[in-house]
């Protein structure tokens, strides 16, 4: 279980970002974040996985606070796919960089690479398998970036716009993926299809506030509540 | 990108060299590590006057090289932009020391002269020699092969993200120039009045993205060890070569082998 408990943030010399924000998220639960630009969804994921710490409030990881002490058990927990793909992957080879955590987390290298090409199987990436990370394209990049995070294995996982930059083809794959795993997911978006295609609940973020809270369907349909953020219907609810 | 831009570009590509396969890449990287430290601090043992007893040391990296199927030309041209400042060091030599040492005919040279071209050489040949490890090596083993040897985590951390940060640095410059040109059109280069702004702007971007790739590494694990690296163990055949990698050094510092070969032809 996730729980945010009246937390307060604000980036160095700047204003409070994230403003006595409580809510809790059940295991398995699929949600869907979504706000306006600045509106904090990315400072969320941070403080969530302890990169960030906030200056009031307590965050909880399964009865695990994220703080010092616990730091990197929360983090073997989470799965993290990044906003930008170019700092997610740091290895030379994409083959590589999915081998990287799970050798971390001390799994032997025979049983590692099985994950690895059950993953890329999966996504069928397999051909991405040795290509070098500087050498493919952005969505590519992304492609990968979210496969390293499956080879992992968190008991959770947060991505922060995983379909910006796919073509339609690769977008579906990664909306069938999200929707097979069973795992705890937090998924930030401005694709509110996407939102509605994998995500069960919404939260909707205004200015570091929860704005609603709620089921998807209650919510993406709300066409007022939308607009006052920024956003539009998702495009399938959208008469022409 | 201008030429010193693509030249910045790809000194941050070492990794595709550094996975070829060549009998030097599959090497264990502690023996490299070591054969190259040593081949380091033999070539600056030279005295500066010491010329010709310099000059045969060339023979490793040149062997080297050749076995690893790396050109030496690949080297200098990754290279050529550090090059120079290295072969800087001893410029001014011949100024400061004039005594003549060597007389050609009827040319005298200064000490000066030798020294700064020994200084030249001293540089050149532990450029090399680096260059041939890290382009036969993931850096990552190196950094293992490191840890192994008990240097403090701290440091070699800090290595690894030197390095990475060389990488993505140079990425960064490249796209900020190419950014600048399409909105500079037919400028020559960066006008000397954004430079401020311009490094100013390179180093918060690249050090922006370096944190968070250091973020990204941490969360998938990275607790300063290296069992992720891939690690080739030391063999019979590791032994041998940083054995007699170290036994050429010895050999050719000891014993002045250029006259022994002139002797030979005489
Ligand atoms: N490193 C930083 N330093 C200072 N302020 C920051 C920093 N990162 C973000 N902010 C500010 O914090 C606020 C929330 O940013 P955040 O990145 O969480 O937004 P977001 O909801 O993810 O937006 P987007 O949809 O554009 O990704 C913004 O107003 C932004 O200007
Ligand atoms: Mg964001």
């Amino acid at each position: 279980m996730i729980e945010f408990d009246k937390v307060n943030f604000a980036y160095e010399h700047g204003e409070t970002v994230i403003n006595d924000l409580s809510f809790r998220i059940g295991d398995g639960e699929s949600v869907g974040l979504i706000g306006a630009n600045g509106a904090g969804k990315s400072t969320i994921m941070k403080l969530l996985l302890g990169l960030l710490a906030p200056q009031s409030g307590r965050i909880l990881v399964d009865e695990l606070a994220v703080g010092k002490k616990d730091l990197e058990a929360v983090r073997k927990k989470l799965g993290f796919v990044l906003q930008n793909s170019d700092n997610q992957m740091f290895m030379p080879t994409v083959f590589e960089d999915m081998m990287f955590a799970p050798l971390n987390y001390m799994i032997s290298r025979e049983e590692a690479e099985k994950r690895v090409h059950g993953v890329l199987e999966k996504l069928g990436l397999q051909y991405l398998k040795y290509k070098y990370n500087h050498k493919i394209s952005g969505g590519e990049k992304r492609m990968a970036a979210i496969a390293t995070v499956l080879a992992m294995e968190p008991e959770a996982i947060l991505m922060d716009e995983p379909t910006s930059a796919l073509d339609p083809y690769n977008r579906r794959i990664v909306i069938n993926t999200i929707k097979d795993l069973t795992q705890t997911k937090i998924i930030t978006s401005h694709d509110l299809d996407m939102i509605m295609d994998t995500c069960s609940r919404v939260i909707l973020l205004s200015d570091g506030q929860i704005a609603a809270d709620g089921e998807t369907m209650d919510i993406l349909s709300n066409r007022e509540l939308l607009e006052a953020n920024h956003m539009e219907l998702p495009l399938s609810l959208q008469k022409r | 990108m201008n030429k010193m831009e693509k030249a910045l570009a790809e000194l941050g590509r070492m990794d595709e060299l550094a996975m070829q396969e060549s009998p030097v890449h599959k090497l264990n990287a502690t023996a490299k590590l070591l054969s190259t430290v040593f081949y380091i601090l033999t070539v600056m043992s030279f005295d500066k006057y010491d010329l010709s007893g310099i000059i045969p040391m060339l023979l490793w990296p040149v062997f080297m090289y050749q076995m690893s199927g790396i050109n030496i030309r690949t080297c200098f041209y990754k290279l050529r932009i550090v090059l120079p400042l290295v072969m800087a060091v001893g410029i001014f030599n011949p100024l400061f020391d004039r005594e003549p040492m060597l007389q050609i005919g009827s040319i005298t040279i200064s000490g000066g002269v030798i020294s700064m071209l020994t200084l030249m050489l001293k540089g050149v040949f532990c450029l090399m020699a680096s260059f041939l490890l890290v382009a036969t090596t993931p850096f990552d083993s190196i950094c293992a092969s490191l840890r192994r040897m008990h240097v403090p985590s701290m440091l070699v951390t800090l290595l690894l993200l030197t390095y990475r940060y060389v990488g993505v640095m140079t990425e960064e410059l490249a796209i900020m120039t190419d950014a600048y040109h399409l909105r500079a059109p037919g400028q020559k280069g960066i006008h000397v009045s954004a430079w401020g702004s311009f490094l100013g702007q390179l180093l918060l971007r690249s050090m922006d993205r370096a944190q968070e790739l250091y973020a990204s590494m941490l969360l998938r694990g990275y607790h300063q060890h290296f069992h992720y690296a891939y690690h080739i163990p030391f063999r019979g055949k590791d032994a041998a070569y940083l054995i007699g990698s170290c036994a050429f050094f010895v050999l050719i510092k000891w014993f002045d082998v250029s006259q022994l070969i002139g002797g030979l032809f005489v």
